[in-house]
């Protein structure tokens, strides 16, 4: 006991000599306040008005723009508290102090004054700050910015706020990789360090703004905050994620999806996979390439594939109608409007080639290089996006072999195309050859289209695309 | 005279040096003059927003020369469907970018060029800047009636606006960026940030429009780097440092770590369009359908740029009122955006009745609330 309080002694002395050289001595007043304040057994936070502090230039008031937190939310130091305006300049404003907010005195485009209450923070007052603030500038070097951590002799650089964070999920920030300035320990690199522990994906970081500023200045040795916690070393425990689930409403597009994809599995699907030998349509396509590329037109797999399906459509035209919804009727459509299966930003959409029919190989290519860039630049117009009679989705682009696709209402078939891959089969007279493989996985609804259809469909256009030459028999 | 040399040198250099170089008293001694390599306005907006988090400016000051392709910039609290025509910089690929720091609405090309000036909170003084600009253009061309107005713009022959102003103050940092309009298209200009949307009610920062003038109009010999190099000149003597422009990467990691997620939040939709302050729309469109012309009245709120509440004025039993409902039903918590709109509704027609004309009314319908997005 004596020597702990030896120790303690000198600890405070050590703090005492440093708040000399940074405040002047009627600061030295409240610090000396603060501990006997600290002794003592205190049960509730003290409400700290923080007030909105000089924005520079003569100016006396400002407009609140935007509240980055809400009363009752807990806040760190340096945490951003509210967006102001004035005259051009828009103004970051940050916590002094670790609370919790309890009051805003403003709402939304109310002008605010300087030198006035912004707004009410709950301390801890275990924490020990002082309670009296400045409404002009913060004295140079009051605050330190930021603290040195001696753990096994080695410095490691970090604010308070990921001090913090590194503590709650108990992790030695000596074993953290920092990617500051200076190796500076980042919020993202003790996230990193949760993710590699937990194999979870976490979220991107929250916006710049709350992260607090990195510290500046690296070579001001401040004393360790005096508190009484210390970083403690973990036995074999678990790390403790402190990461909170993300709960947000389903809306526009994707609510849309939701009625139409519940919509699609009151179809009754069956499927039926076949595989493709491509080898001869990968020549013919190398071929073609560059003389499509003169006309300006890039030319994938995909149009050969609309093109052989529409033949198909000729000689089985029930894959190509449609179910009432009281079952009653089918409708049969003349045109074959091909739809794509395209992933864009915002998710899956199925842009149709319309009239496939009367379309040669080279304007179904354009065509799709139209779709295309359009997609990628969030631009297809409702007449792209409707329409479509059946649909084509070459998931192959992104990988897998074989899958199983919902049709999309009201179509009646779905196609859906796996990447073609090298593999060795046998030719006719016995021997290994190299061959491109493709599967094809389709669904069809069942209440109208039967398994034999399905599989003659899929046949005739199997053989169009492994003996391209027959397609020239049938082209209208 | 540009000299390339890294950036990571001169922050390295930072750390080393506590003490100004041996004859250098001036306070802002170790001030730096860097330049960014790219033209994409999202990587150098990320460059300032780096600067402004990451150095310290205690001790030194920094400025930040920049030119963008095509773009339009809004401040951190605009509407930009007040501000400009969506419709127009989507067909022209004109990107449109929020800034973070306050003020209007600006256009950029490669015939405009940007200023920022960085310093610590309390070197924060604007005027400052501006007459070393104005110093800096008079000293090129002597000639030029320029001169820094009370709004801190900068204006031609005392009437056109050559330069428009906006500043960001943080916690330790500031800075305070400026454009110079040298030969910019004054015609893209001045039809890119003309908007069309009619009925808008908000609190966002309202743009003063002003009469623009490009400095190649007075002296055709100008170039937007005969500029950029004046300006340097001026901030390198009255910072008392060597002329010597640093050129930076914005897509270096190893200079600027952290620089590429700056880069990609300032493009997501979330801070481009969710950042707008709430407003409404409230208006009548025309809808030309076959052979006659309805009268069709809107009413949406909007917050964080998703539709809170949606109000759809159509004419008795022209859509069943299922169909009407179902799409103010789905409209509602979309996201104000075109493309949202269009993808949402045509998804949805796949699951109404299958009726021709129902479906074209509706594909109409939807088509016009696309044109007030």
């Amino acid at each position: 006991v004596c020597i702990h309080r030896v120790r303690s002694c000198s600890g405070i002395r050590f703090i005492k000599s440093k708040y000399v050289c940074v405040f002047d001595k009627s600061a030295l007043k409240f610090s000396h306040q603060q501990r006997l304040f600290r002794t003592s057994a205190v049960s509730c936070g003290q409400i700290v008005q923080f007030k909105l502090s000089d924005i520079g230039e003569g100016i006396t008031e400002v407009t609140v723009k935007e509240w980055y937190i809400k009363e009752g939310d807990s806040v760190s130091q340096f945490d951003s508290i509210c967006e102001v305006q004035s005259d051009k300049a828009s103004v970051t404003i940050t916590s002094r102090y670790d609370g919790i907010i309890r009051k805003l005195h403003y709402n939304l485009d109310e002008i605010a004054y300087v030198g006035k209450p912004l707004v009410d923070i709950e301390i801890d007052a275990s924490k020990g700050v002082s309670p009296e603030e400045d409404v002009v500038e913060t004295p140079p070097m009051s605050h330190e910015e930021h603290t040195h951590q001696e753990i096994k002799g080695h410095k490691t650089l970090a604010t308070p706020a990921v001090r913090r964070l590194a503590m709650e999920n108990n992790i030695k920030l000596s074993e953290v990789v920092g990617t500051g300035k200076d190796n500076r320990i980042l919020k993202e690199d003790i996230l990193n360090y949760l993710a590699k522990q937990t194999g979870a994906i976490l979220p991107p970081s929250p916006k710049a703004e709350i992260i607090p500023p990195l510290p500046k200045s690296e070579t001001v040795p401040a004393a360790p905050k005096d508190r009484a916690r210390k970083i403690p070393v973990p036995a074999s425990r678990p790390i403790v994620f402190s990461g909170k689930d993300k709960t947000e409403p389903v809306t526009g597009f994707h609510k849309a999806m939701v009625k139409t994809m519940s919509a699609a599995l009151k179809i009754p699907h069956f499927g039926y996979c076949d595989e493709i030998d491509l080898t001869q349509l990968v020549q013919l396509r190398e071929e073609l390439k560059p003389v499509a590329q003169v006309r300006g037109v890039k030319l994938s797999f995909m149009p050969f594939f609309i093109k052989a399906a529409s033949l198909g459509l000729l000689q089985y035209p029930i894959l190509n109608a449609s179910l009432d919804e009281s079952c009653q009727n089918v409708t049969y459509k003349a045109s074959h409007n091909i739809g794509v299966a395209m992933d864009t930003e915002q998710g899956l959409i199925v842009p149709n080639v319309k009239n496939v029919q009367v379309c040669s190989v080279f304007e179904i290519a354009s065509e799709l290089n139209r779709l295309q860039s359009l997609g990628s630049a969030g631009q297809l117009g409702t007449n792209d996006l409707t329409g479509g009679t059946f649909t084509l989705s070459n998931i192959g682009t992104i990988g897998g072999t074989y899958a199983k696709p919902v049709i999309l209402p009201p179509e009646v078939a779905i196609g859906a195309l796996g990447k073609i891959q090298v593999l060795p089969r046998f030719n006719g007279k016995g021997e290994v050859f190299k061959a491109q493989i493709m599967n094809v996985s389709w669904s069809a609804d069942h209440r109208i289209i039967d398994g034999a259809t399905m599989a003659r469909f899929s046949n005739l256009w199997k053989s169009y695309l492994e003996n391209p030459a027959s397609m020239l028999l049938d082209l209208k | 005279m540009v000299l390339q040399s890294s950036l990571k040198n001169c922050l390295h250099l930072s750390c080393i040096l506590r003490t100004p170089k041996a004859g250098f008293r001036s306070t802002t001694s170790g001030s730096l003059i860097i330049q960014s390599i790219s033209n994409d306005v999202y990587q150098n907006l990320a460059v300032e927003d780096w600067i402004h988090d990451h150095m310290n400016l205690e001790n030194r000051q920094v400025l930040f020369l920049w030119r963008n392709s095509p773009a339009v910039v809004i401040g951190r609290h605009q509407n930009p469907w007040q501000e400009c025509n969506l419709r127009l910089l989507r067909q022209k690929n004109i990107k449109l970018a929020r800034r973070r720091s306050g003020g209007g609405t600006v256009y950029h090309d490669l015939g405009n060029i940007n200023l920022t000036f960085f310093t610590c909170r309390k070197k924060y003084e604007r005027m400052e800047n501006l007459k070393l600009v104005v110093k800096a253009l008079k000293a090129l061309c002597p000639q030029l009636d320029v001169h820094v107005t009370d709004r801190y713009d900068i204006l031609l022959d005392r009437h056109y606006k050559i330069s428009g102003t906006a500043a960001k103050l943080g916690r330790t940092n500031a800075y305070h960026h400026c454009t110079l309009l040298c030969n910019a298209d004054k015609f893209v200009l001045s039809s890119a940030l003309k908007s069309p949307y009619k009925g808008l009610k908000s609190n966002a920062t309202p743009s003063v429009p002003a009469s623009v003038k490009n400095l190649f109009e007075e002296d055709p010999s100008l170039t937007c780097e005969m500029l950029l190099d004046a300006i340097a000149e001026e901030y390198a003597t009255q910072h008392q440092i060597d002329h010597h422009i640093t050129l930076i990467d914005p897509a270096d990691e190893t200079v600027l770590p952290g620089i590429n997620n700056k880069t990609k939040e300032l493009q997501t939709w979330e801070w481009v369009y969710g950042k707008t302050p709430k407003f409404s729309v409230s208006t009548c469109f025309n809808m030309v359908y076959k052979d006659s012309v309805l009268d069709i009245k809107v009413d949406m709120d909007v917050k964080h740029g998703r539709i809170e509440v949606c109000n759809i004025d159509l004419p008795e039993q022209w859509l069943p009122p299922a169909l009407s409902s179902e799409l103010v039903k789905s409209l509602t918590g979309s996201k104000f955006c075109p493309n949202e709109t269009t993808t949402l509704a045509t998804t949805l027609l796949r699951v109404c009745p299958q009726d021709e004309e129902l479906q074209n009314r509706w594909n109409v319908l939807c088509e016009n609330m696309v044109t007030l997005m």
